[in-house]
């Protein structure tokens, strides 16, 4: 264990090299960003139409690809260099000592005021905060997307989009969801509160954390723009040889998903190396709280499932603008090819999108149980099981698609076999509700939504790993229902609980009771309601993606699409109780409101610029509720020379 | 498996009812009436019907996946209800629960119980899959789980020959040629009843997935790719095919219909159509049968074969799926 004891940090603003105090519109931000991002733009646009000015031009928007995918790439250089991600690298390459990121990382966390949260900022409490409103806000605008779908399928027959406009609002949708959501839970709750459960002051590599961090908005917007040629019509999985004759809405998918894979890397390394690395004295791996070990384990899905996204990205925006041919059958490419790199990707995805749910829900129900968690190290196995099993699975994928067709047996055996480390997070749920205290509180609520949903998820996943089940379920409304099921019941309901849970801790603020209590009630019915009826629609012979379907089907959608409508409504009600929470009522929670014993409610909400005044020595588990004598999780303020004693093997143990 | 709940550890503390013992007789009496339920109630509703033998197939599967699948879910909502409603937090009582760090029966009981019915599962469903011929999925162009039937050039009725349908999927239109018809070539499916099958699906462009719906056939159309499915229509009925993968704009229209007609009349169909199409030139202009197609290649490109207005031209205009039967104008490639 690497543990920095005696690195003196120098109060904010007190040393001589302390930043020059210059008005927040002098220093890079947002908004010098969005102009390094429009100039950018422009730049690799000309430059684009300079270099193929011979490539054929398509009729629609007169221009051609390349332009489109150099005014991206320079766009966000422009934009990072905006914020002023490289002035550090300039300043090095010019030979000036650049100061330490630690050091300045602990100056961003005594920043008061709300300028901090639109620069380049190195605290990880910082960068957890953008990411939670960031995300928040990419999650809505999906859902908005969401409601333009189930608008169009009121009706049996197209009324309201035309083909064009339907697969680009689905594509968006699903796009902006499976794409932006992946760091749903390690972006906010993995930056914010790892350093503080494992009793770190900080996480090891600021940089690349919040440039994870800028990234996403750059992905975001770029992948919104796709808009602006008319959306692609791949939908989220991007099928190569449609992408390669779609028009140049498709480059804002790939670059935008290349550039989000990129942004997983980042956080994904950051989060392994913290957590193996800053885990303070007596933070044994078996003392790890279980949500971090979700962390570890997807941050891990994320580094090694991630750059095979990115490649294959690249490998279409190649095929797209210098006219290589990985995926063009009549040139010697695949149609496979594509498919086989996306769920290669796609599905340690889906499970890097059910980890962190587990994470939170396991991490709770101890809590709100008042009982130690039932089977620590089965619920570990079990997050480390569906890591290493969700690599071996993508073919269930493609059941029906001629590749390979005599090892679907296998593909089924490698899936169904999820099903078993998956069942141990049911186990320890249920050990530890055995003669538990259980309070309902609203985060509670939240978690047992999500086994309720998410046991409905994993079944219909066992149905779909079924080839001959899944002859008629492949590309059905069916499998929309299971993914829903699991990620929107699963990983937002576990996300809703991580708000409601941390949101104190993180702000020092409390969310309204009774607006919670409504949110989480609607959500609930409405969410059923929405999604259970899709599997009916599925096995009635429904695909996906359409906008015209058999007109026996349109009661059963009408039912769905008003329920969506007021599953809209009911997150409409968790943004009011956010915005009037956090900027109106204002209830202050500053000490343990859950009486929680985990190390990040030991110390005040919000932490201090640095989280631990020392660093803290962890002395038992964080689950040892009713223990008698269990000793508190940690000294907070160890008697000094104990850490190092420790290390040189003279101390703490003797 | 609510019966190894029980022997988790119970402090004998004061008149505790036996807790495990209820949720089994819950989960007992619960779980089989929602299998009786499933098995006599739902299985002969149960999609994808019973045209074929690869939808009686999935029909079977769809069931036993069902009863096994409803005791597990019955035993966690039972538990969670039973749980919720017991063991839920009384005002005034601000103690800790036991303090339970685990049970090693308990695990290891759940782990071998989980496993037995993952291992059931994957039995069953290989079974399912090979059982029928593939169960109706797209198996590539060398299955290797075949239905029996003679491979014939002509087809006759009576005579147990395979059928062999080409499925050609194009953006956003379904063909069908029927390659022991002379490559006569159809927009509409049609298949005789207790016959076997063979489909040969394969794009001229992007990926389609072919999808009849009441005969449970789904099979992907890759452009050069030949993928065979394979199933036995067993009774009279019409067929929903739709393109169930993601293909481009006109997607959601991408659908035509099918039926399954007696052996006799199917052989009177497709006689009549192959002589019409004969006649008509149809079967001259189109490219010769071959398992894939290369759209950027038009065999009869430069010859003077067009026999009927507006099915192709020399000038390179190239076949669309849009024209067959019809007399349309030309679309340029």
């Amino acid at each position: 264990m690497a543990i920095e004891i005696e690195r003196e940090i120098t109060p904010a603003g007190a040393g001589p090299a302390g930043r020059p105090a210059r008005p927040w519109w002098m220093r890079p931000a947002f908004h010098t960003g969005l102009i390094g991002a429009v100039g950018g733009y422009l730049l690799g646009h000309w430059l684009g139409n300079f270099l193929s000015s011979s490539y054929p031009q398509n009729p629609l928007s007169d221009t051609n690809d390349v332009p489109i995918v150099l005014g991206y790439a320079f766009g966000v250089i422009g934009w990072l260099a905006g914020l002023g991600i490289f002035n550090e690298l300039f300043a090095m390459m010019a030979g000036k000592r650049i100061r330490d990121s630690h050091q300045l990382a602990a100056e961003d966390g005594a920043d008061t005021g709300l300028a901090k949260y639109f620069r380049y900022s190195l605290n990880h409490k910082t960068v957890g905060i953008q990411y939670l409103f960031g995300m928040v806000g990419y999650f809505l605008t999906g859902g908005l997307f969401a409601m333009a779908i189930r608008s169009e399928l009121l009706s049996p027959t197209y009324h309201l989009l035309g083909p064009t406009n339907y697969l680009m609002v689905v594509g968006e949708h699903g796009t902006m969801m499976m794409m932006m959501m992946t760091s749903v839970i390690l972006g906010p709750f993995g930056n914010y509160l790892v350093p503080l459960m494992i009793g770190s002051k900080r996480m090891a590599f600021p940089r690349l954390e919040a440039l994870s961090f800028w990234l996403t908005p750059a992905a975001y917007i770029i992948l919104l723009s796709g808009v602006l040629f008319g959306g692609f019509p791949m939908g989220w999985t991007g099928y190569a040889p449609l992408s390669v004759q779609a028009a140049q809405g498709a480059d804002a998918y790939y670059f935008a998903f290349g550039l989000m894979g990129i942004s997983m890397i980042l956080v994904g390394f950051n989060l392994i190396v913290t957590i193996i690395n800053y885990r303070a004295p007596g933070m044994r791996w078996g003392r790890l709280p279980i949500f971090v070990w979700a962390i570890f384990t997807t941050a891990f899905l994320m580094v090694l499932a991630a750059p095979v996204l990115v490649g294959a990205c690249f490998m279409t925006l190649s095929d797209r603008t210098f006219q290589t041919a990985f995926f063009v059958n009549t040139l010697g490419g695949s149609s496979y090819l594509w498919q086989n790199l996306f769920w290669f990707f796609g599905h340690p995805e889906v499970y890097l999108l059910a980890l962190p749910g587990f994470g939170i829900v396991s991490e709770l129900i101890p809590v709100f149980c008042r009982k130690p968690l039932f089977g620590y190290r089965v619920a570990g196995a079990g997050m480390v099981g569906v890591a290493i099993l969700s690599f071996f699975v993508w073919q269930h994928h493609l059941f029906n698609s001629g590749i390979n067709p005599d090892m679907r047996p296998v593909f089924m055996l490698t899936t169904e076999l999820i099903s078993i480390p998956t069942g141990f997070i049911y186990l320890v749920a249920m050990g530890t509700f055995w003669k538990a205290k259980i309070r309902f509180t609203i985060p509670m609520l939240f978690c047992l939504a999500f086994f309720f949903n998410f046991l409905i998820g994993g079944i219909s996943g066992v149905f779909n790993s079924d080839t001959p089940a899944d002859t008629t379920q492949h590309g059905s409304f069916f499998v929309m229902a299971h993914f829903h099921y699991t990620i929107m019941g699963g990983l937002i309901f576990a996300f809703m609980a991580g708000i409601y849970y941390w949101l104190p801790k993180m702000t020092g603020i409390k969310l309204n009771e009774t607006l919670g209590k409504i949110h989480f009630w609607t959500m609930f019915i409405f969410f059923n309601s929405t999604f259970l009826p899709l599997f009916a629609l599925g096995l009635m012979g429904m695909p996906r993606r359409v906008f015209e379907y058999a007109q026996n089907l349109q009661t059963l959608n009408d039912w769905v699409s008003i329920s969506a409508f007021c599953l809209g409504g009911s997150i409409l009600i968790f943004l009011i109780n956010l915005v009037w929470s956090t900027l109106f009522l204002r209830e202050p929670e500053t000490g343990n409101p859950w009486q929680s014993r985990g190390l990040e409610w030991q110390v005040a909400s919000p932490p201090a610029p640095e989280n631990f005044a020392a660093v803290p020595v962890v002395l038992s588990g964080p689950y040892e509720y009713g223990v008698k004598g269990a000793p508190p999780m940690a000294d907070l303020n160890p008697p000094t020379g104990v850490i190092s004693g420790a290390l040189t093997g003279q101390g703490a143990e003797v | 498996m609510a019966a190894q709940q029980a022997s988790a550890p119970a402090a004998p503390a004061r008149e505790e009812p036996r807790h495990g013992l209820r949720i089994f007789l819950l989960w007992l009496v619960l779980s089989l009436a929602a299998d009786l339920v499933i098995w006599f109630v739902w299985y002969p509703h149960l999609p994808p019907g019973d045209l074929s033998d690869s939808a009686n197939g999935q029909q079977l599967d769809f069931a036993v996946l069902g009863i096994s699948a409803a005791p597990v879910m019955v035993l966690v909502f039972v538990y969670f209800g039973y749980a919720l409603i017991v063991w839920r937090h009384r005002p005034g009582d601000d103690e800790d629960g036991p303090p339970i760090h685990g049970h090693t029966g308990v695990q290891v009981t759940w782990i071998i119980g989980t496993t037995l019915i993952v291992l059931w599962a994957f039995a069953f469903g290989t079974w399912a899959l090979i059982k029928p011929a593939g169960a109706g999925a797209g198996e590539g162009p060398q299955p290797i789980w075949k239905l029996s039937g003679k491979l014939t050039s002509t087809w006759t009725p009576g005579a147990n020959d395979m059928l062999q349908v080409q499925v050609i999927g194009q953006e956003w239109w379904w063909t069908f040629r029927y390659p022991q018809f002379g490559g006569m070539e159809s927009t509409q499916l049609m298949l005789p009843d207790n016959t076997p099958v063979e489909f040969h699906v394969t794009s001229l462009d992007v990926i389609h997935s072919f999808w009849a719906y009441q005969l449970a056939v789904k099979a992907d159309a890759n452009p050069g790719v030949d993928n065979i499915a394979y199933t036995k229509p067993g009774q009279l009925g019409t067929v929903t095919v739709r393109c169930a993968e993601l293909c481009g704009l006109w997607h959601g229209a991408m659908f035509t219909s099918g039926r399954v007609v007696t052996q006799s009349a199917f052989s009177r169909w497709a006689t009549g159509v192959q002589v019409s199409e004969q006649n008509d030139g149809l079967i001259a202009a189109m490219p010769p049968y071959a398992l894939t197609y290369d759209p950027t290649v038009i065999p009869q490109l430069g010859q003077d074969i067009v026999k009927v207005a507006g099915i192709t031209g020399g000038n390179g205009y190239y076949y669309s799926g849009a024209q067959a039967g019809t007399a349309g104008p030309p679309v340029s490639p």
